[in-house]
């Protein structure tokens, strides 16, 4: 079961909480937990990546096991904690602005 | 009883204000999407309960949102805006070739016929089109495309499509305009279109009568004479008589002519209003005594308008979406500040008065007028 932990405004427009919950079949990678993710709470297309694109929003960053995942190739495996559920996958808005 | 609804785009949420048609007491729902920015929000003319709202953040890019309650609830529809095949490069601010990239919606338009059916100006500019409901949206690329596009540039905030009027005579014939391009017009329902800027002058670009360039603020139009259109120019008022084949200035008495908003009187077609704007750069009231001034000739001779409204010490700014009117008898006129607050008078403008004062500061307002 993977562990994915979103930002708050994300929770709200998906109209969940807390940590979301899910499994995965085949290679746990960055695309494969957005994709999960997007097919879960459509609502969420296209407010992590871009659409068109398919690149990370700039502001957003990708971290688990207390590192910075966010440069990684959208297709390389993620830690063998994160596939596992022992730690969890965030994204991470920028607390920058206004 | 007949009502007032006005629906007010923030930097951080969409506020919805409503009123009998007394327009004396108001409640005031929100912040709806607290903390996004709320570009615009606007109803159906056909159905009042259908809203659609522009929600948008740097952080995580741009919503579409539905409510088919009259703002009660809302529902996210379909995001995705991508640019018919290859959009190619228009003028950076230096002049050199910039890239289209896709920012965020500025101004929703409902089609005047079905509730589904909706017109979207977005930055960089473009204009969409759903037709069902906001679940898909498809650029109408005869706009971008039709030669003028690589001459377009940004204003400060953006090159952003920020008005579009629909002829309630002919659905085919479409107004839009850019900053900073200026003024287009379609008569086939958005498969080709031209620039419409015969008459303007902006001491500011290279060749102050180019056919594009212009940093249009704002068209405004009254239902009934649809080939008469008012203009707020980044400098200057105008006017025309022919759908746009030419302009006049009719900024006459103004103590500035620029500004961002102009709107129509519901019931005298003659009767504009705009906020003179100090500028360049300042952008806050001449003298800090925020005053709308109202023209009943169409323009060239102007009145200060400024019962209720601050008059000293005040340097907000009214952004080009903020101002609406109803069509209550007599006609209400609604606009929204940077410094939050929403005024509105009753009566045409003669006297005014605060709905709210410490809202975000204002984007939009979309005055709608309930059965």
């Amino acid at each position: 079961m993977i562990r994915v932990i979103i930002p708050e405004h994300l929770r709200t427009l998906a109209r969940t909480g807390g940590e979301l919950q899910f499994e995965i079949n085949g290679p746990v990678t960055h695309c494969a937990i957005l994709d999960a993710l997007e097919s879960r709470y459509p609502m969420l297309r296209g407010t992590i990546r871009d659409q068109v694109t398919g690149q990370r929003r700039a502001f957003l960053r990708f971290f688990a096991c207390e590192q910075d995942l966010s440069h990684e190739p959208i297709d390389t495996p993620l830690p063998a904690a994160v596939a596992s559920g022992a730690e969890p996958y965030f994204i991470v808005g920028a607390i920058a602005g206004g | 009883m007949s009502g007032v609804r006005i629906l007010v785009g923030t930097r951080k949420g969409a506020f919805i204000l409503t009123s009998d048609g007394n327009r004396r007491k108001w409640d005031i729902s929100g912040p709806h999407f607290g903390g996004w920015e709320l570009y615009h929000v606007k109803g159906s003319p056909v159905d009042p309960n259908r809203l659609y709202a522009s929600q948008s953040s740097g952080w995580f890019g741009q919503l579409i949102q539905r409510s088919d309650d009259g703002g009660k609830t809302w529902n996210p529809v379909g995001n995705k805006f991508a640019y018919d095949g290859v959009p190619g490069t228009h003028q950076w601010y230096d002049g050199t070739p910039h890239p289209w990239e896709f920012k965020r919606v500025w101004h929703l338009e409902p089609s005047l016929t079905d509730p589904d059916t909706v017109y979207a100006g977005v930055e960089d500019a473009a204009i969409f089109k759903t037709t069902d409901g906001g679940q898909n949206w498809e650029e109408m690329s005869g706009l971008r495309g039709h030669g003028t596009g690589s001459r377009w540039a940004p204003g400060a905030g953006g090159m952003c499509l920020h008005t579009i009027l629909i002829d309630p005579s002919d659905h085919e014939k479409i107004y839009i305009a850019i900053s900073a391009a200026g003024a287009f017009r379609t008569l086939d329902g958005g498969k080709t279109w031209q620039p419409i800027n015969k008459g303007l002058n902006s001491l500011h670009i290279p060749d102050p009568t180019a056919e594009v360039g212009h940093c249009v603020h704002r068209i405004a139009m009254h239902p009934s004479r649809p080939d008469v259109l008012f203009m707020q120019k980044h400098w200057d008022v105008m006017r025309s008589d022919n759908g746009g084949d030419s302009w006049t200035e009719v900024s006459g008495n103004l103590p500035t002519d620029f500004g961002f908003v102009i709107d129509v009187h519901a019931h005298e077609p003659e009767t504009i209003y705009v906020v003179p704007i100090k500028s360049d750069s300042e952008h806050y009231p001449p003298d800090g005594r925020l005053r709308v001034y109202r023209s009943r000739s169409g323009g060239n001779e102007w009145e200060a308008l400024g019962k209720g409204l601050p008059e000293r010490d005040c340097y907000v700014n009214v952004l080009r979406e903020a101002m609406s009117v109803d069509s209550l008898d007599s006609c209400g006129i609604y606009f929204g500040t940077t410094g939050g607050q929403v005024y509105a008078s009753a009566d045409a403008g003669d006297n005014w008065a605060p709905i709210v004062r410490d809202l975000p500061a204002v984007v939009s307002v979309e005055a709608q007028t309930l059965p």
